[in-house]
Parts: C-alpha cells; sequence; structure tokens
C-alpha cells in the first residue's frame, strides 16, 4: 500500500537525505562554535567543518575552495552575483543580459538594477526553452557586463548549453553567471569545461537544509570581483559578512557529496520513473501536451525527474484538488499569488489557456515506482472527472473550434 | 489555501452536471468566462412557457474547484425558481453559502452572469419565435 500523502514537488523543495542529517547533528549541539573564533577550540572545529564543506563543494564542479562563498541560499546568491557585478563594472559598461525564463530571483534584481539605471536585455527562448546562442551573440555589446542565464530551468526542466554559452561570453570578455540552483547535484557541473564565472548553489533542492547555499566566483582566467550586497565582518573574503551558517555548510558539502556519488544510479532510477509517468499518461489520455524539451527524445535536454504536463481543458487547480493526497505544483494563475499564469510557459509561447491546464511533477531520490504508478491512475481518474464537467471539451471534441469563440475576458 | 468543506463537497459531488438541448425553444444557454483566463462556465436552464418556472438546470465548468462549485450551487439554486427570481441572484448569496475566500468571488461573480446570460438567451429565443409566429399569421 502506498503512503499517502506522497511529494512530488522535488523542484520546488526536497525532503532532507538523512546521511545529511546525521552529518548536520554535532554542529548545532557539540561543535557550535563561532568558525570565525581564532583562538580556541570551538573555533577551530567549527572552522575545519567549514574548510571540509568548501573543498567539498569546490571539488564537485571542478573549482578551487577559494572560489566559493557561502551565502544563505539561491536567491541571495544570485542577488550578490547580479548586483555585484552590475556595481564592481558599472564604469565598464551598464548592459546585463539575460532570459525571460530565469527564475524571480533573477528577474526580479535585473528589475531592480533597471530602476537604478542599468540596462538589461530579456532574451526570448525557443519553444522548448532553449536560448538562441546567434541572438545572445547579437545581444552582446561592449557596454555589456554580465551574462546570467540559467543552467536548468525549474518549470520545464530545459537544460541550457553552459558551455557554448560559458565559450561565446569569454570570447567576448563578458562574465557569465548560471544560476545552477536546479542542475547541481543531478545533472553533471563543471565550471571549467562550461566556462562559468559565477553559479548559484541551494541546499535544500538536492536534499540538503533550507537557508543555505553558495556563490562560485572565479579567481583566475578571469579573476572576477565583486561588490559585497552585505556589510559587516569580513566574512567571506569580504563578499559575505556573517557569520557562517556551520551546520548549513556541513549540509549542503554533504548532499552534494551524496549527489555526485549517487549521480548515475540516481538519474537513472529516477528519469526512467518519469518517463514512465509521461508515457502512461500519454497511453491513457488524449489532448495532452508536454512543456519543455521531449523526456523521451531529447533526455539530455532536461532535468531527470522533472516533468510538465498541459491537460488540455482541466484546470490545473481544480486536477490539484482531486489528487489532493498527491503534492505537485501548476502553471495555473489560480495556485499562485499573482492573476497570469506562469510567465515561463508563456515565454515557451504554450497559450494561456493551456498554461491554466498545466502541472509539474518533480520527481525525486525518495520517490518509488509505486507512487509513481498511484500518481498515474488518480490524475488520470480525476481528467476524465472533470473532462467530463468541461464545457471545453465537450465543445472539443464535437469539432467547435474554440479559438473561433468571441470569449469575454473577465 | 484551504477549501471550505461546502466547496470540497460541491467538487466531489457536483449537482447537475450535464447538457441541455441548446436548440429546444425553451432552454436557455449562457457560456461566460474565457479559457484565457482560466474559468469558462456554462450553465443552461429549461422553462415551462406557461408557468415561467426554471424545470431544469445544468452546468459544465472548466475552472478551479471554487467555479465547479460556483455553478453547481448555482444550478441548485435557480431550479424550481421563476424566471425574475433566478434573475434576482446575487452573487454575494454564493459567497455566502459557500464561503469563499475574496480571491475567489470572481467565481461567484461568473456564476451569477451565467444564470443572467442563459436566462437572456431564453427570452431572445422566445422573442424571435414570438417574432417568426407574428409572421407567420
Amino acid at each position: 500500500m502506498v503512503k499517502l500523502p506522497i511529494y512530488l514537488d522535488n523542484n520546488a523543495t526536497t525532503r532532507m537525505d538523512e546521511r545529511v542529517f546525521e552529518a548536520m547533528r554535532p554542529y548545532f549541539i557539540e561543535y557550535y562554535g563561532n568558525a570565525a573564533s581564532r583562538n580556541h577550540a570551538f573555533g577551530w572545529k567549527a572552522e575545519e567543518a567549514v574548510d571540509w564543506g568548501r573543498e567539498t563543494i569546490a571539488r564537485s564542479i571542478g573549482a578551487d575552495p577559494k572560489e566559493i562563498v557561502f551565502t544563505s541560499g539561491a536567491t541571495e546568491s544570485d542577488n550578490l552575483a547580479i548586483k555585484g557585478i552590475a556595481e564592481m563594472y558599472a564604469s565598464k559598461g551598464d548592459h546585463i543580459i539575460t532570459l525571460t525564463t530565469e527564475h524571480k530571483a533573477v528577474l526580479d534584481t535585473c528589475k531592480a538594477l533597471e530602476r537604478k539605471g542599468h540596462r538589461v536585455s530579456y532574451l526570448p527562448v525557443t519553444r522548448e526553452g532553449f536560448v538562441d546562442l546567434d541572438m545572445l551573440r547579437d545581444a552582446i555589446t561592449d557596454k555589456t557586463v554580465l551574462v546570467t542565464i540559467m543552467h536548468a530551468n525549474n518549470e520545464v526542466g530545459v537544460i541550457q548549453d553552459l558551455e557554448a554559452i560559458g565559450k561565446l561570453c569569454h570570447e567576448k570578455g563578458v562574465i557569465f553567471h548560471t544560476d545552477s540552483t536546479q542542475s547541481v547535484g543531478k545533472v553533471p557541473f563543471d565550471v571549467q569545461r562550461m566556462n562559468v564565472d559565477l553559479a548559484s548553489i541551494s541546499a535544500h533542492k538536492i536534499y540538503g537544509p533550507k537557508g543555505v547555499g553558495a556563490l562560485y566566483v572565479r579567481k583566475k582566467n578571469p579573476r572576477v570581483k565583486l561588490a559585497s550586497q552585505m556589510d559587516g565582518g569580513g566574512h567571506e573574503r569580504g563578499m559575505r559578512s556573517g557569520t557562517l551558517n556551520v551546520p548549513g555548510i556541513v549540509g549542503l558539502a554533504k548532499a552534494i557529496e551524496i549527489c555526485i556519488e549517487d549521480m548515475e544510479s540516481d538519474t537513472k532510477r529516477i528519469q526512467s520513473m518519469r518517463d514512465k509517468m509521461w508515457m502512461d499518461f500519454r497511453a491513457e489520455l488524449d489532448e495532452i501536451y508536454i512543456n519543455g524539451p521531449d523526456p523521451i527524445d531529447k533526455p539530455e535536454s532536461r532535468l531527470p525527474g522533472n516533468l510538465n504536463v498541459s491537460f488540455a481543458f482541466v484546470e490545473g487547480e481544480a486536477l490539484m484538488m482531486g489528487i489532493k493526497d498527491i503534492a505537485v505544483s501548476s502553471g495555473s494563475a489560480c495556485t499562485s499569488a499573482s492573476l497570469e499564469p506562469s510567465y515561463v510557459l508563456k515565454a515557451l509561447g504554450v497559450g494561456e489557456d493551456l498554461a491554466h491546464t498545466s502541472i509539474r511533477f518533480g520527481i525525486g531520490r525518495f520517490n518509488t515506482q509505486e507512487e509513481c504508478d498511484y500518481t498515474v491512475k488518480d490524475v488520470v481518474q480525476s481528467v476524465r472527472h472533470l473532462r467530463e464537467m468541461s464545457p471545453l471539451y465537450e465543445m472539443a471534441k464535437a469539432g467547435i473550434d474554440l479559438t473561433k469563440i468571441e470569449w469575454a475576458a473577465h | 489555501m484551504a477549501y471550505s468543506e461546502k466547496v470540497i463537497e460541491h467538487y466531489q459531488h457536483p449537482r447537475n452536471v450535464g447538457t441541455l438541448d441548446p436548440n429546444d425553444p425553451n432552454v436557455g444557454t449562457g457560456l461566460v468566462g474565457a479559457p484565457e483566463c482560466g474559468d469558462v462556465m456554462r450553465l443552461q436552464l429549461r422553462i415551462n412557457p406557461e408557468t415561467g418556472m426554471i424545470e431544469d438546470a445544468k452546468f459544465k465548468t472548466f475552472g478551479c474547484g471554487s467555479a465547479i462549485a460556483s455553478s453547481s450551487l448555482a444550478t441548485e439554486m435557480i431550479k424550481g425558481k421563476s424566471v425574475d427570481e433566478a434573475y434576482a441572484i446575487k452573487n454575494t448569496v454564493i459567497v455566502k453559502e459557500l464561503n469563499l475566500p475574496p480571491v475567489k468571488i470572481h467565481c461567484s461573480v461568473l456564476a451569477e452572469d451565467a444564470i443572467k446570460a442563459a436566462i437572456e438567451d431564453f427570452k431572445k429565443k422566445r422573442a424571435s419565435a414570438t417574432v417568426e409566429a407574428e409572421a407567420v399569421a
């Protein structure tokens, strides 16, 4: 028997791995020293843990330990990277390039900079969510100081070709930041191979604790400098003041270490559950559409556990209500604070009518095949039930072209 | 956001889901909302031409649970009422009955609009039928 409720929202956050929890435990109650206390054993023990964490994380992404700056999470890392570069290189230029599908932590940071006089280009993406490299090349000017493009998208799972983007940026002498919150630990990520200058990392998306993250900041070829956004004791080589979150750092490092170790087997298992789920939906239901790259045709371009599907003619929140024992997300406006449906789906060219019917399934390390099978059964049943009461489904089945009807927008 | 018990009850056991023949001269159909907005309600009612009473009502709704519950409740409320009584129903009654939170008030507005649109459709049909009848006479 499947244990309810089922958590299938692993792109939002993840359950912490018990191995991570055990690694963190002593740093709350036993080794609680301040890593900046240089003159006693409590401080040394904490510093030792932080050093281990820094080395572990650096090694996992092909970086040097001195290139890791600890933060409170990816939102802070994005803010520090983007604002820090804009401020530091203001004399060189005022132009930033990003994508319309970025996370709000990037988009809203860019908007904040626009209010201060910076110029930002928001590049469109293809139907599958990819950046157009030619368009990116054309957008770069001699005033461009930063390109910030996420590695993997949180909603539709599309993975950008960072290697090509990084190469282009370095050819043009532009600093390249990537929000790699969703990808580090889940797919191969290497700052050297990908020519990444700054990378935002989060712990809670990879079975680590909430409230801790890191920013990779390149030290050579080129040396990247940041204006700090948090003033205080000059921690993290002056880039981020504030007493280090020692247990959090241990947790982040342990989480990444496990992810790297288990990546091959985790990916295989998670991807096979995701693919089966998609194929089962397709076998059971008509009028369903994948958002983002096709998981079967382009598995390398999509996060292994991410599945984003539009169940046409069934509103997302209503469907979520029908599958109340399963935790998922929807691009429907009704499930968010705003009145607009998902801006990411909109950027992919998904119509607002279909955006309202989208559900994101995020399969993770702790999900089982039984849970996925239960989910498919429950979703299929709910979609059928809701389509029976959907006037749109009835009209579409009767051959009425819904786009020809003059709807009264409200 | 938690749903009220009444919304859940209507969502799980919607009343009067279905379709009435839109070509029946005694049936009025109201189709309101838009797929782009995430809400479309179709409410139909059959009126007894002799008594002016609503004998049957059916709905189909594309929308969130509150939209489904609002239309389900609307069909329940108008059955057995006169056309004028049904036309006078205000969305606030639905808000109160379903205990809708502020962000879901538009669902009740849509239900009120659907009732009115269905009645107007019926009246339009009757008017053109009368004109035709007179033309024949």
